[in-house]
Order: C-alpha cells, then structure tokens, then sequence
C-alpha cells in the first residue's frame, strides 16, 4: 500500500532519520542520482525527472531511515574536511525540500 | 561541500542532454511486445493471433523474463517502455510487469484497445501513473463500423467501458484511429469525438496498412492490400491539409532530402531505441523480424544486442541495383515510409522497394506541389530549386501525425 502523505510543513530534526519515500525511484545514471516520480500528484507535468546537486546526492546516498541527520551530517563533515554546523544546513536545507516534495519520509 | 541554500533538487526534462552529460545511453527507449495475441480479429491488423492460440501462448516470455528484460533495459540507461502486442492485457501478469516496471523508474507506454481493462487495472493506472499517455486504438465510431472491424461481436462495448475507466479517472490517454474503407465515412466525426473525450489535438490515424511482420498468412495479406487507400485519396487528403501543415511536410522533405546512397538504416527516429518480440527476440524495430537483423536474447542479453548486434545491423547495405537506383537516389527517401521493416513484410527481403509506399509518397509530394503527375523524384536534378534550398535541419519524426507504424 502506498501511503499518502502531505510533506507539508513538518520539523525536520537532526536526531531523526529518514529515507527515500516508496512514492519515488531512484536511479543512478551516469553517476548521477535520478529521482523518478512512481506515485500520482508528485511532480506536475508528464515529462518529469528530478536530479540533486552534487551536496544533495552526497546526503541522499546516506538517508538510509537508520542514521539520524546529526551523524549524517558527521560524516559528510569528516569526509568534506568542513565544519560540522555548516553540513548540518545542508543537510536540513535538503531533507526539507525533499520532505516538502513528498520523496523522502522520517522514519521512527 | 558547500552551503547552498536552496535548489538542491532540479527538475528535468526527461529527455534533457544535460541528463546524459552530452553521451546518451546505449538504451532510451525499448518496445516489449509482450504478445501476439489479440483479443480482437481486426480486417487491416498485422500483428494479431488469436486470443486462444495456446502455442503461442506457451512460447510467450515468462513473466521473470519479461522483468528481467526490464531490468537490463533499465541497467543500459533506458527511460521509457512501451508495452504492447497483440493486445498486452490478455497477459494475466500485466499488471505485475506494468508495477514492476515502475518501480524501476522507467515510464510506460501502454498500446492497448482497452476492452480488456478493468476497474483494478485502471485503479492501479490511476495510483502509479505511467507517466506516458496509454494509446488506445480505436477502430470506429458506431458499433456496427467498430465490430465490422475487430470481427469481434461484444468489442465495441467492451472498449467503451475500457475507455470510460480511463476517463474517469483522468488516467491520461490517446486514441488512435484507422483509415479503411468501412470507417473513412465517419473520420471527421470520429476525430470531433476522440479529441473530445481524450483532450489530445488530433487523432493519429494508422494510414497506410501494413502487411503482417511475421509474414504469416498470405491470405490476409491480400485482404490488408485490398483495404489500403487508394492513390487518389491520399492526394485529396494531403492536398486538404491545412497550409500550416502542408508547410511543415515541405519542410520536413526539405530537411531530410540527403540522398541515403546504399545505406539501409536510415531511420529517424531508431537511435538508442529496440524491440523485443513476445518470445524474447530482440529487434531493430517492432516489424523488423528479418532473419538476418534479429537477435535471439537466449544467445546472449540485451547488452550484448545493442552493443554488438546493433551496430552491425546498422551498419548494412544494400547491393539491390533496384535499390539503389531508386530508393538511393531519392530526395523522398526520408519522407517515404519504405524501410527494410516493410520490404520484410511485402517481399521478404531488406531492399525490395515497396511500390505502394512508393507511391504514396510521391502522391504527397504531387499534392505538395513538389512534383509534377508521373514525375519520380529520383530522376529529378532541380530538386533544391523546388523545394526552396537547403533547409535548417529540423524535426526528427515524420509530420502529420503519420506513424511508421512500428
């Protein structure tokens, strides 16, 4: 069963974890991450795709509905040799519009 | 690693070159015909085995293979499948491939006549849309011209009631209908009543019959032959094409008059698309079923068919002197819809001019203006001259809503 679900103006919180919603697929085409509507009323015209900017798919590949965004955000800081509270942003400013798009969910 | 505020996510355009950093995939497109089989017996069909034939049916791909197909497919980078027959919905697992092939990410196209959809079926379109309109071929407006068409007592009814569950749930959706002898009468009619129902702009109409792609039976090749316009009514219609569109196809042969020489494939629209059979064959096109050009995936997968195979299918000439003092030296040869496709299915080989289609074409350009009465545009030498000097490079698909069929 796919759920519904409205994505509009929730908290996204750093000791949260979330993943890729079952409403989209995600293909990785020439190396970069595709995002593909599978759901109705996600993405308004037939011809569609999403793609992520090179910080977005560098979150993404971590949203995996275990880790919360805190040690997501660790690790891109370790691995970007950048401050932690500037990744933080990032990661936020991300999953939120994902959130608000319906193609990513928190996971309890 | 940056702070970049918003726009983290783009949309795109499927076909957008900045998706493929300017190097297409070996695969965009693939055609799955999931069946030879119809539910329908239409007059004029070239692909169309009974419903109950049950050795076709058993030959027929499993459904794990028809998924992994789809997954390969989508592993080479394709976007888009197009799920057709024969009627695919005969097939009981069609909606666990359809889901399936969603989940993937590849959007569907479905090529259906809609009588075999059911509530679930359209609830699940409906869900998990296919994000490429369902093509629904409809073969007549009132039931007795309908069903002297299908030769199928219960279709015309059965396709209404497919075509309303698309309607009322907004599942988008085309149709598609058929110029023969028994519907010409109600074309425009039928065009005023599928634009209305479907919101398309204009009707595609299947125009110049094909004969069947199996080269199966000789005798309903005789039958499709008899139904196919005559000479005289393609140039009425085209000479009745309003300006705007008469201008397009001029263009459309301006652009593409390059003289093929003794290439075989030429074909506009085939680059990074295949086929593959109801019984796992991978073809160049849906109709290209010449010994030589196919590709039998127990052999190898479908990586190795467009890597290997396709290029060296492309890659054929022609040594027909026929051939290539015709068909090779012509300006029309992009606008005529001869192809080694329909010289398998008239004359079993990959070069025979096709004389009907031959004609056609040269009866369009008649009614362009293009050539004069008997003219045949490969003996012509001022050919820049009429048709206004070489023209800006332009769309890739054949204007006027005419299909290769395929």
């Amino acid at each position: 069963m796919i759920e519904r679900r409205t994505g509009m103006s929730e908290e996204i919180r750093l000791d949260a974890a979330y993943a890729p919603s079952e409403d989209v697929v995600a293909r990785e085409l020439e190396g970069e991450i595709v995002i593909i509507p599978l759901v109705s009323d996600i993405g308004d015209i037939e011809d569609e795709l999403y793609t992520l900017n090179e910080t977005g798919q560098a979150i993404w590949r971590r949203l995996d509905g275990c880790k919360p965004l805190r040690e997501v955000a660790a690790e891109l800081a370790q691995e970007f040799t950048a401050p932690q509270g500037e990744i933080e942003r990032d990661v936020l400013g991300l999953v939120r519009e994902l959130v608000t798009r319906r193609m990513v969910v928190a996971k309890s | 690693m940056s702070a970049a505020g918003s726009g983290y996510v783009r949309r795109v355009r499927r076909d957008e070159a900045r998706l493929w950093k300017g190097r297409p995939p070996l695969l965009t497109w693939l055609d799955v015909e999931l069946t030879d089989r119809c539910n329908n017996a239409c007059v004029h069909c070239s692909v169309n085995r009974p419903a109950g034939d049950a050795a076709a049916k058993g030959r027929e791909m499993a459904t794990a293979e028809v998924e992994s197909l789809l997954e390969r497919a989508a592993g080479l980078g394709c976007l888009t499948v197009r799920l057709t027959g024969g009627e695919p919905l005969l097939r009981e697992d069609f909606a666990e491939i359809y889901l399936f092939a969603r989940k993937l990410g590849l959007r569907v196209m479905i090529f259906t006549n809609a009588a075999l959809m059911t509530p679930d079926l359209a609830d699940l379109l409906a869900r998990v849309p296919p994000r490429e309109p369902v093509e629904v071929s409809v073969y007549g407006l009132e039931r007795a011209t309908y069903e002297a068409v299908t030769g199928t007592p219960g279709s015309f009814d059965a396709a209404r009631r497919g075509l309303g569950l698309l309607a009322d749930r907004h599942i988008p959706f085309f149709i598609k209908g058929a110029l023969l002898p028994a519907t010409a009468a109600e074309s425009a009619a039928f065009e005023r009543w599928a634009c209305a129902l479907s919101g398309q702009p204009r009707v595609a109409w299947v125009e110049f019959l094909d004969l069947r792609s199996r080269r199966d039976d000789a005798g309903r090749d005789v039958r499709i032959r008899a139904l196919r316009q005559l000479l005289s009514e393609v140039r009425r219609r085209t000479a009745a094409l309003p300006a705007v569109e008469q201008d397009e196809l001029r263009r459309f042969i301006a652009a593409h008059a390059a003289l093929q020489g003794d290439r075989l494939f030429g074909c506009l629209s085939a680059g990074g698309k295949g086929a593959v059979d109801a019984y796992g064959v991978f073809q160049y096109c849906l109709a290209l079923r010449h010994p030589a050009t196919v590709f039998d995936l127990k052999r190898g997968d479908l990586e190795k068919a467009v890597q290997e195979h396709w290029p060296a299918v492309r890659a054929m000439k022609s040594r027909n002197p026929e051939y290539l003092g015709r068909c090779g030296r012509c300006p029309l040869k992009a606008f005529c819809l001869q192809c080694p496709a329909k010289s398998w299915a008239e004359h079993g080989t990959l070069d025979t001019p096709v004389e009907y289609l031959c004609d056609v074409a040269h009866a369009q350009a008649a009614a362009l203006g293009l050539l004069a009465d008997g003219e045949r545009a490969w003996t012509v030498d001022d050919w820049g001259r009429r048709i206004g000097g070489p023209a800006p490079a332009g769309q890739d698909h054949r204007p006027g809503g005419q299909e290769c069929g395929s």
